[in-house]
This record gives structure tokens, C-alpha cells and sequence, in this order.
């Protein structure tokens, strides 16, 4: 394990590193059999209590990226730290056996871009479970925390029922209140919008931040909903061909986005502002502005 | 005039280069299956492995939940719920053996032993192997289906990010459910299955009741039932792995989930008669 130093390059002399990415690699093997690297040599921190949005068109290698910090996908080489309030040490969660790593993923929740709920539970039971399995409190205890959870998302009304019977927006805020269940200092959301009409979509960014404030949280967001990156993030991440193309605050995003491409200088500011107008033309999308996981999706 | 031999010897090249491509193609396809193999069968130890380490570790461990309450949710959707199914199958399954065996029996004057082959047939074979089939359509396949759609939905995400292993959350109930109940299930397939021949005995074949009775009683020894019971607890387990491995390696939507619960069903009866056949040997060879 190493420390964490503050090497972002927008952020500089802060030594409240929550999660320190490390020239993170990960490799998948194509159906042709050949290696593809999805992330090459991706490094950045996220400081206590922002929220960082990780952007980038598909198959550019965020959600792997997320994958990787929440301990699903093993990555070939870097590191991934995590430094939460009780640990004495960051640790390094890259080659961790389960038992270590389970007790780093205690101290984080998720929202899935389906919700992820239980199928067989009620929403009550889904929040329970973690507060259930990872603590020795009283039944009683568990089911006014549920109730605290549910008041938070406004779904109290909605606590006996079955996933099934909930709307996608219902889903993702009973989802945000079984993230929450067990007070994480750090929320990952995958693409919370995703699948989302904009009122709903609006409603659970303000739920968001709500949360953030009130809870104090670290916050990770994949998306690639722009709309909503602007809304909750403090500072954005862009990736592209499995690297990172830029990080900056979001003034420093919605710079590079309103201001016009023929007045911009550098090829990335060029493929920034076209991902962040959604521009069907320029150098994001030519073949050399593709990766070969980016082809690869093209192709199907 | 042409030339007569180069168009002679194009053809004799291009077929023998056909001829090495074709078994290269087969040598290819035959290795390709023989990874999959090793790799299911693989597969299918590392999970064994993990949940007999996960199984322990609930029952032993202070701190590490069992979760009896799952288990016991999966006996009744397991075993409960197929009982109707397995009785109606073992039923015919004893009419069967009697009205096959009888004129063969007769032939020989001896109708009355009848009771003898259906009682060993269904308590030695019938009765755990019979069972066993029904649920790997039953059970296995609805086990595979609902881990599938769980893999799908990020549920088993969830699960691991939320520090919960699915193994112990989910294959250990499954397993040990499928094999209490499939050994319980063969205890009723036995009854079932003997009551199915008695009847048709009576009935059809004009056999005294008592008669039967007795030579069924004459017939049966200990080592048969407890053969049966020791077949019904392997089975169970080779059935709710396959469908556990199946079922959490879904890829491909809903075409995968489908394409899970019938390959569960294929390689559960292909599994199961192959490891009745090794018990079978094993028994003659030992005399049990």
C-alpha cells in the first residue's frame, strides 16, 4: 500500500483524497480472442464530500472504470486507494482477497442504472438486507432505519410493495435508499438518469445532491447524460480511448462547451466540446477518434 | 490442344489442402469442446468447493449467518411444490414395470415375482433416477432461469457490492435444498412407485394382495433403499450445481437465460445417467 498524494491535475495541495486511481489498466479479451485495453494507465483522485462525474461516449471505458472501483472487474496493473474517515491507512483494494475487500465495499453504496433491486423482496426487505447482514442491530432499530431511508427518497408509501410494481424513477430512489442504508461515505451512481423521462430524471439529480449535502458524501457518477453531469457534478472527468482526456471543475466544462469549435486550439478541447454538445460530426467520431473497444461496439 | 497436366494436378492440390483444412476444422472444433468441457467440469468444482467452504463456515463459524430461512423457502419450491408431479410420474412408472414384466413372468410361472422386480427396479433405480429427472425440468431449470434473470439485473452486482457473496446467499440454500428434498422426494417415489405395481398386481394381474406384499418384503433389503437414498443426495447436488453454474453465467439477455435453463436440463440428465451408471458399476462390483 502507498499513500495517496494529491496529483490531480486541477486540484492541487488538497490532502483529502477519498479515492485515488492509480495508472489503472484493464484488458478484456475480444471474441476474436485478441486483447483490448478498455482503460490504459488511467490516474485521478476525488476529494471528501464533491461529486465527480465520469463522462465519456460508449465504450470508452467508464463504466469498466467503475467497475474496477467498486471491485467487480479485477484490473491488470495501478492502483485503486480508498481512504475513508476510520481507515488509519488508504488501502489498496487491486489484488484484495474477498474478505478485505468486502469490508471496503461496507463502506459504500451503489445505485444501479436498473436499481438493482431484489426481485424477491419488498422494497422494505431490500433496504433491510445490508443493515440485516452486516450489523448486529435489533429488528425494531433496522425497520425505523428503513423508514428514515424511505422518508429520505419519499417512498414510504411504497415500502411493502415488490420491485416489480415500481416505476423505473421509483426503482432508482428505492435503489439510492438501499445505497444509503448503511450511512456510506462514499455513493457510486451508474448512470442514475438512464431510462428516465427529464421531470423524473431532474428529480433524482436533486435527490442527489440532497443526499450529498445531508449525508456528506463522496459521490461518483457515471453518466453520459449531459444535462444531468451539469447539474450535480463538482468536477468532471472525460474519458476517451480508455484515457483520461481531461479533468476540470465544471465552470471549466461548461467553458470548454460554450465556447465555439472553430475558437478552440487543441484536438481534445475540439472532441470536448463536440462530446459536450452532442455534435454528430468532428473529431470524435471519425475513425481515428475511436477506440478499438469503440469499434468494436460500432461494429457489434 | 491443351497442356493436360497442370489442370490434372490444380484439382489433386486443391482437394488435399481441402482435406488438411477440414481436419485442421475438426481437430479445432473437437479441442474447442474438450476446453468446454474441462472448463464446465471446472467450473463446476470451484463452485463445490465454494460452497461447501461457505456451507461450513455458516454452520461453524460465529459471525457468518446460515441462512435457514432461504434454504427453507427453497425446500418448499423445490420439493414441496414438485411432490404432486412426482407422484403421478411414479405411478405410472410402477403400472409400467408391472404390466412389462408380466408376460415374460408368466412364461415362466412365475407372476408373483412381479413384486420382486418392481420393488427393486423403483427402490434401487426407478425411484431416485426417475425423481431426479423431474426435477432438473422442475426445479433445475426454474433455478438456472431465476439466477439468470438475477445476472441480467444486476442483482448479483448488487449482491457483491453490497458485500454479500453469492454463493452463500444463493447456491448454498439451492444446493442443500435440492439434495434434503430430492432424497425425502425419492423416500415418497419409492412408496409411490411400489403402490403403483401392487395395484396393477391386484387389479390387472389377478395377484393376491398378501402375496405381494410378502414377496415385496422378501425381496428388498436394507442396501436397496439406502443405495437409493445415497443416488437421490448425489443427484440432487449435480442437478442444483449445474443449474446454480448455468444460471450465474448467463450472458445475452434473454436469449441467454433461455438458452441457461435448457442446457441445465441437458447436461442435468446426461450428468445423471452417466453417475447412475458409475453407482450402478460401483454396487455390482462391491455386491451392495
Amino acid at each position: 500500500m502507498t499513500g495517496i498524494e494529491p496529483t490531480s491535475p486541477t486540484v492541487e495541495g488538497r490532502n483529502d483524497v477519498v479515492i485515488s486511481v492509480r495508472d489503472l489498466v484493464k484488458r478484456f479479451r475480444s471474441p476474436a480472442g485478441a486483447w483490448v485495453t478498455v482503460l490504459d494507465g488511467v490516474s485521478f483522485d476525488v476529494y471528501r464530500g464533491e461529486t465527480v462525474v465520469l463522462m465519456g461516449g460508449s465504450g470508452c471505458g467508464k463504466s469498466t472504470l467503475l467497475n474496477c472501483l467498486i471491485g467487480e472487474y479485477a484490473p491488470e496493473g495501478g492502483q485503486i486507494l480508498f481512504k475513508t474517515r476510520d481507515m488509519a491507512r488508504p488501502a489498496d483494494i487491486v489484488g484484495m482477497d474477498e474478505d478485505q475487500l468486502n469490508a471496503i465495499r461496507r463502506r459504500f453504496g451503489i445505485l444501479f442504472q436498473s436499481g438493482a433491486l431484489f426481485n424477491s423482496m419488498t422494497v422494505a426487505e431490500n433496504i433491510a438486507l445490508p443493515l440485516l447482514e452486516h450489523s448486529d442491530v435489533d429488528p425494531s432499530i433496522v425497520d425505523i432505519v428503513v423508514t428514515l431511508k424511505l422518508e429520505q427518497v419519499k417512498m414510504l408509501e411504497h415500502r411493502d410493495k415488490m420491485p416489480a410494481k415500481l416505476s423505473g424513477g421509483q426503482k432508482k430512489r428505492a435503489g439510492l435508499a438501499r445505497a444509503t442504508a448503511l450511512d456510506p461515505e462514499i455513493l457510486f451512481y451508474d448512470e442514475p438518469s438512464a431510462g428516465l423521462d427529464p421531470v423524473t430524471s431532474a428529480a433524482i439529480d436533486e435527490l442527489m445532491m440532497d443526499l450529498s449535502k445531508k449525508l456528506n458524501v463522496t459521490s461518483v457518477v457515471v453518466t453520459h447524460e449531459m444535462d444531468s453531469a451539469f447539474r450535480i457534478a463538482d468536477r468532471m472527468v472525460m474519458l476517451h480511448q480508455g484515457h483520461i482526456l481531461q479533468i476540470g471543475s465544471r465552470t471549466e466544462f461548461e467553458m470548454l462547451r460554450d465556447t465555439p469549435i472553430e475558437d478552440l486550439k487543441t484536438s481534445e478541447d475540439k472532441l470536448m466540446n463536440q462530446f459536450l454538445n452532442g455534435h454528430t460530426e468532428g473529431p470524435l467520431t471519425d475513425a481515428e477518434g475511436m477506440s478499438e473497444f469503440e469499434k468494436l461496439i460500432v461494429a457489434g | 490442344m491443351t497442356d493436360p497436366g497442370p489442370p490434372a494436378q490444380a484439382p489433386a492440390a486443391g482437394r488435399a489442402v481441402r482435406l488438411v483444412e477440414a481436419v485442421g476444422r475438426s481437430v479445432k472444433d473437437r479441442l474447442a469442446n474438450a476446453r468446454q468441457t474441462i472448463a464446465f467440469a471446472g467450473g463446476m468444482a470451484a463452485l463445490l468447493g465454494e460452497g461447501s467452504r461457505w456451507l461450513w463456515r455458516g454452520l461453524f463459524v460465529p459471525g457468518i449467518k446460515f441462512r435457514r430461512q432461504a434454504a427453507a423457502a427453497q425446500m418448499v419450491r423445490v420439493g414441496v411444490r414438485s411432490i404432486p408431479i412426482i407422484l403421478l410420474v411414479q405411478v405410472f412408472i410402477g403400472i409400467i414395470l408391472a404390466l412389462q414384466m408380466a408376460p415374460t413372468l408368466t412364461d415362466y410361472g412365475q407372476l408373483e415375482r412381479v413384486a420382486d422386480v418392481v420393488g427393486i427396479a423403483v427402490f434401487r433405480e426407478l425411484g431416485p433416477l426417475i425423481s431426479a429427472i423431474v426435477l432438473s425440468g422442475f426445479a433445475g431449470a426454474s433455478i438456472a432461469a431465476e439466477l439468470g434473470t438475477m445476472v441480467e439485473g444486476e442483482e448479483i452486482k448488487a449482491l457483491r457490492a453490497h458485500a454479500l457473496n453469492p454463493v452463500q446467499f444463493l447456491v448454498v440454500p439451492r444446493v442443500l435444498a435440492t439434495v434434503l428434498m430430492l432424497t425425502g422426494l425419492t423416500v415418497i417415489a419409492d412408496l409411490v412407485g411400489t403402490f403403483g405395481g401392487f395395484l396393477t398386481s391386484v387389479l390387472v394381474l389377478d395377484i393376491d394382495p398378501r402375496v405381494y406384499i410378502d414377496y415385496t418384503q422378501a425381496a428388498l433389503k436394507n442396501r436397496d433403499f439406502l443405495t437409493g437414498l445415497v443416488k437421490a443426495a448425489v443427484f440432487g447436488m449435480l442437478i442444483s450445481l449445474i443449474a446454480c453454474r448455468e444460471g450465474l453465467t448467463v450472458t445475452g439477455g434473454a436469449e441467454g437465460v433461455g438458452r441457461a435453463t435448457t442446457q441445465t436440463v441437458v447436461k442435468s440428465i446426461v450428468a445423471l445417467i452417466g453417475t447412475d451408471c458409475l453407482f450402478t458399476a460401483t454396487f455390482y462390483v462391491f455386491g451392495w
